[in-house]
């Protein structure tokens, strides 16, 4: 089992990296390849030439910025798993990471290769858009920034164009009395999600005032389940409203069946997840992050 | 397609070579190398086996390209010891029954000595979280466990 022969070219800067993918229709980003290179060596993906990034010191940081997170693209998932910053400022990636993977892929593989990969049962995307997540598309033309709500478009695939590369995820600073949960069920540590939700809650005083639930392993891409908000936000958080709004996300998907979980299981996870997500966030609620 | 020249440091031995881009870590270790201790099964990143240590962090050398380690340093299971002069994790491994086969065991060794470094006292539980991406279909797992906490005590006294 072989990748197919691909011309190779390894970025010293993030203008070299652009302008050849831009001068080679066929070029491939390169990160940690702990999706990529699996693809290739399935021979799913023959991509004609690769962009190796991987020196690009300058895309590798975690930064404080006024009332935002900058994380860098090319931040391993080991560095952002362990991050003080991102433990302060975004706990709910902190974790997430607790089901991401085990420790040599996360040493390789990058938070910005994570995101564009868009696996719909990865949990990266639904960080991004519970947390309200500004993505950085950079290309010879410029700049441009993308809601992380509106980038994952489906199975793989994401609003980059082939020519733009991911170098920035910028996440509004967590507000210290926001509650956060991530739940997931797989079948081993590690291993992609069945099912995962996402949620963010601000519960001011008993009352919910806003919240934000994502669910991963549901469909083609991470699924913000809006109708669940819609039933949390305003209501009291007691088992009731808990309930309601499990029932409101597990009545807005609609999973597919695979060899793992069938759909009505990952309806039912669904319900769970979410009302365990719900609760523990707003068990967090006003505790100062 | 063009090949492309690499220098890269293995078990302390520096390497020049001449590689396809195309050209895995884990094959250039094992077929340019003859370092047929890092053992293939998957080849897609799921069961560990092949998993190395690049610049003192494990990886997976299926999923990582050899013109990717150029002017890294990498350890195999060949530079953790040798059979006369082992590592106390193959020590223990071998007293506790850690292997049938013994396919598994390079990916068990190199993701158990990077916890283990990081983390000299890990629990049952902290031991079971970090081989969990290291597949076996032999053992059971148990006596894997069991061979690390044994490990871990001898480490943990011949720092003392
Ligand atoms: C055994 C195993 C278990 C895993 N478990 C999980 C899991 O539980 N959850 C999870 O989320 N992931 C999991 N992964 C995937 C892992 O998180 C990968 O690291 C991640 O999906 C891809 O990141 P990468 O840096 O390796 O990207 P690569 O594999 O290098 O690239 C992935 C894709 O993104 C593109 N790309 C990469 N970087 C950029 C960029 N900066 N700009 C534009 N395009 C870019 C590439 O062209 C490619 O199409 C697992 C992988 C393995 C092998
Ligand atoms: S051979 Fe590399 S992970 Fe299986
Ligand atoms: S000992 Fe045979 S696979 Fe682990």
């Amino acid at each position: 089992m072989k990748p197919a022969p691909f011309d190779y070219v390894r970025a010293d800067s993030v203008e070299g990296a652009l302008s050849a993918l831009a001068e080679q229709p066929e070029a491939r980003v390169l990160a940690g390849g702990q999706s990529l290179i699996a693809m290739m060596n399935l021979r799913l993906l023959k991509p004609g030439c690769l962009i190796d990034i991987n020196r690009l010191s300058e895309l590798d940081y975690i930064r404080a910025e006024g009332d935002e997170l900058a994380i860098g693209a090319l931040t391993r998932h080991t560095a952002a798993a362990t991050s003080p910053l991102v433990a302060e400022h975004c706990p709910l990636m902190t974790a997430a990471y607790g089901h991401i993977a085990n420790r040599a892929v996360r040493n390789r593989g990058t938070v910005g290769g994570n995101l564009c990969h868009a696996d719909p049962a990865s949990e990266n995307p639904a960080v991004a858009i519970a947390s309200g997540a500004t993505l950085v598309l950079t290309s010879l033309d410029g700049e441009r920034r993308i809601a992380a709500e509106d980038f994952f478009l489906s199975l793989y695939e994401t609003a980059a164009e082939q020519n733009e590369l991911l170098t920035e995820i910028r996440i509004p600073k967590a507000p210290a009395n926001q509650g956060w949960s991530f739940q997931e069920v797989s079948t081993r540590k590690g291993d992609f999600a069945l099912v995962g939700v996402a949620a963010t809650l601000d519960c001011p005083n008993g009352t919910c005032s806003d919240a934000r639930v994502v669910a991963v392993g549901v469909g083609e891409r991470a699924e913000r389940l809006g109708a669940a908000e819609t039933a949390i936000k305003g209501a009291v958080v007691d088992e009731a409203g808990l309930a309601a709004a499990a029932a409101a996300a597990r009545d807005a998907v609609d999973p597919p069946s695979d060899f793992h979980a069938d759909s009505e299981f990952r309806r039912d996870l669904v319900f769970t997840l979410t009302r365990r997500a719900l609760g523990e966030a707003h068990g967090r609620c006003g505790k100062g992050g | 397609m063009d090949s492309v020249k690499i220098a890269l440091t293995v078990n302390g031995r520096r390497h020049e070579r001449e590689v396809e881009p195309r050209r895995l870590l884990s094959d250039f270790l094992r077929e340019d190398l003859r370092l047929t201790g890092t053992h293939l099964a998957c080849e897609h990143g799921v069961c560990g086996s092949c998993t190395i240590l690049m610049n003192g962090q494990t990886a997976r050398s299926c999923l990582t390209f050899a013109v990717m380690a150029d002017g890294a340093e990498i350890t195999t299971i060949e530079g953790l010891g040798s059979v006369e002069n082992m590592h106390p994790l193959q020590a223990a491994f071998w007293e506790k029954h850690g292997l049938q086969c013994g396919f598994c065991t390079p990916g068990m060794l190199m993701s158990a000595l990077e916890l283990l470094r990081e983390n000299p006292d890990a629990s049952s539980e902290e031991i079971h979280q970090a081989l969990a991406g290291n597949l076996c279909r032999c053992t059971g797992y148990q006596t894997i466990v069991e061979a690390v906490e044994a490990a871990a005590e001898t480490m943990r006294g011949a720092e003392r």
